[in-house]
């Protein structure tokens, strides 16, 4: 029996391999997905056969709860709020690791095998660090915690003393075999993960949860070395790997480096830029002749519209435009949105089909020839001060809104972008500036153009 | 050669492994991979069942239990969130870089 249980995670690696390769590819992704799902519940259900097993009913009545639970909730969110739950659902991976390490390490289970007992301590810290950072980033995310960067006297002081400590407790519990150490360690290591996050702001998020996702997979490699389970080792590692390979993709993708992502804030401001001119508001009603009026309309879509769950109102705008014979392309920044393609994703899900996505290399250089570009809820990702050395976003990728002919911009109030620089997109000759819910916005330039 | 140096060896390759296979992918597909890469790690589940299998103090037990639950959530509520994005990839894409 214990030789069909290795088999089959045997297959399972395979599976999870061959999985997330067929997921890395856009016309064969939906099938990796299948093959890792029906991977893992092999895997899950052969665990049950193996020898020497304990509390089975126990463990079906945990695994219920968990799956409908999870299942349940996955299916109910709007997809906008899809980062949070990656963010939630890794944190619990998180946990299950840490939980693994604590039963293993409060029995004293390695003996003299102080590498594997090494390695499971090291899985308890990065686990611990990704389950409660994780669901402060959900916390974030979710509204239920200003998303703002939250920041005290002497942070990264005390992050740091918190971080030593648990480290020097990490080491404590390693050389000798107490029992409320393991406790304590724990009790530090999961207060570091909240610190950890506290002080980065909603935008760089995404870059946090990729690095949580691969602290996940790495802390299940180090607990799969820890209980010996072949399963577990390959399938972490390689998460592990993947995770940090798209972790410094997405941070070089918003132009920011990791260390200062996690360091948090924006830094000093060297330079936030004198702006002359003035912002210039724009009617509804004139806006939607501009729009009818044009022979090339180009949309760039960012947070603000993802925010507002304005895409499907987004749709029928451009619908009807392309009824009057205006040509209508989607410009989309590589971070538009919460993440890397979450705004491909939440455009497709209303209906946009692909061939009017364009991506930031391909839609720049069309630009001078849109009659009108309409920002719709982005600031940062459109603002000309990033071709500027000394300004904070200096060396960022931008749309080129600012060689349209003219630019309408779609915004809730006048604040500035993430990055708490002035968009000097917004003050130019050419810019009309229309302000509003984006949903209710886009509804009104819907009414107004039927009316014309 | 012990089963420590092996393990060792399936780190190695298996880190290889998840690099390449990510290396060379479409932005519009690093979300979805996330969460695809976030469900893989699910795998958690099974070993929080061998530890719960494996305990014998209700403290244990306790702890092998919420292990699980935590894991099972992760595999499952990451498996929907996953199919639900690419379920968005149903029509033939352009296949952006």
């Amino acid at each position: 029996m214990e030789n069909f249980v290795q088999l089959i995670y045997f297959v399972t690696a395979l599976l999870f391999i061959l999985g997330l390769k067929r997921m890395s590819s856009p016309n064969t992704a939906r099938s990796g997905v299948v093959w890792a799902g029906v991977a893992m519940v092999a895997a899950t259900a052969v665990t049950f056969l193996l020898p020497d097993m304990r509390n089975q009913g126990l463990m079906l009545l945990a695994i219920v709860i968990g799956t409908v639970v999870a299942w349940i909730a996955a299916k109910r969110v709007q997809m906008t709020d899809m980062p949070q739950m990656v963010a939630i659902y890794n944190g619990m991976g998180g946990g299950a690791a840490g939980a693994i390490a604590a039963v293993e390490l409060l029995r004293g289970e390695f003996g003299e095998a102080q590498g594997l007992k090494l390695l499971a301590i090291l899985g308890a810290l990065i686990g611990s660090v990704s389950f409660t950072g994780s669901l402060i980033a959900f916390a974030k995310l979710q509204g239920l915690m200003s998303s703002q960067p939250i920041q005290f006297p002497s942070q990264q002081a005390v992050n740091a003393g918190v971080g030593i400590a648990a480290l020097l407790l990490a080491l404590v519990v390693l050389l000798t075999n107490p029992g409320p150490m393991v406790l304590l360690f724990f009790l530090l290591a999961l207060a570091f993960g909240v610190l950890m996050t506290l002080p980065i702001g909603g935008g760089d998020m995404p870059v946090v949860i990729s690095l949580y996702n691969a602290f996940t997979g790495l802390a299940v490699g180090f607990e799969g070395f820890a209980i010996g389970n072949a399963a577990l080792i390959v399938a972490g590692t390689v998460v592990g790997a993947a995770g940090t390979l798209l972790t410094f993709l997405m941070a070089k993708a918003m132009n920011r480096s990791l260390w200062s992502v996690l360091v948090g804030g924006f830094g000093v401001e060297q330079d936030s830029g004198e702006v002359k001119g003035s912002l210039k508001p724009i009617d509804l009603e004139d806006a939607a002749v501009m729009l009818a009026y044009a022979s090339k309309v180009i949309f760039v879509p960012g947070y603000g519209m993802a925010v507002a769950q304005a895409q499907h109102k987004l749709r029928e705008l451009a619908d009807l435009l392309e009824s009057k014979g205006v040509e209508v392309k989607f410009a989309i920044h590589p971070v538009a949105g919460r993440m890397p393609g979450h705004m491909n994703v939440l455009l497709a899900e209303a209906g946009v089909a692909y061939e009017k996505l364009f991506d930031l290399e391909d839609i720049n250089p069309e630009f001078p020839q849109a009659d009108v570009a309409v920002v719709i809820g982005a600031n940062d990702v459109v603002n000309p001060a990033a071709r500027r050395k000394g300004s904070p976003l200096y060396g960022m990728p931008i749309l080129e809104v600012d060689k349209a002919k003219n630019a309408i911009v779609i915004k809730r109030g006048q604040g500035k972008g993430f990055a708490g620089v002035e968009n000097e997109l917004f003050y130019a000759e050419n810019t009309r500036m229309l302000y509003g819910d984006a949903q209710s916005v886009l509804g009104q330039l819907v009414q107004a153009l039927k009316r014309l | 050669m012990d089963a420590t140096w092996a393990a060792l060896y399936i780190f190695l390759l298996a880190a290889f492994t998840g690099y390449e296979v990510i290396s060379r992918v479409p932005v519009i597909l690093h979300t979805p991979l996330m969460s695809g890469s976030n469900f893989i790690h699910g795998i958690v589940v099974v070993g929080a069942m061998v530890v719960l299998g494996h305990a014998e103090t209700p403290l244990e037990q306790a702890i092998g239990f919420f292990g699980v639950v935590l894991g099972a959530a992760n595999a499952a509520g990451g498996y929907a969130v996953t199919e639900r994005m690419l379920e968005m990839f149903e029509r033939k894409p352009k296949g952006g870089q």
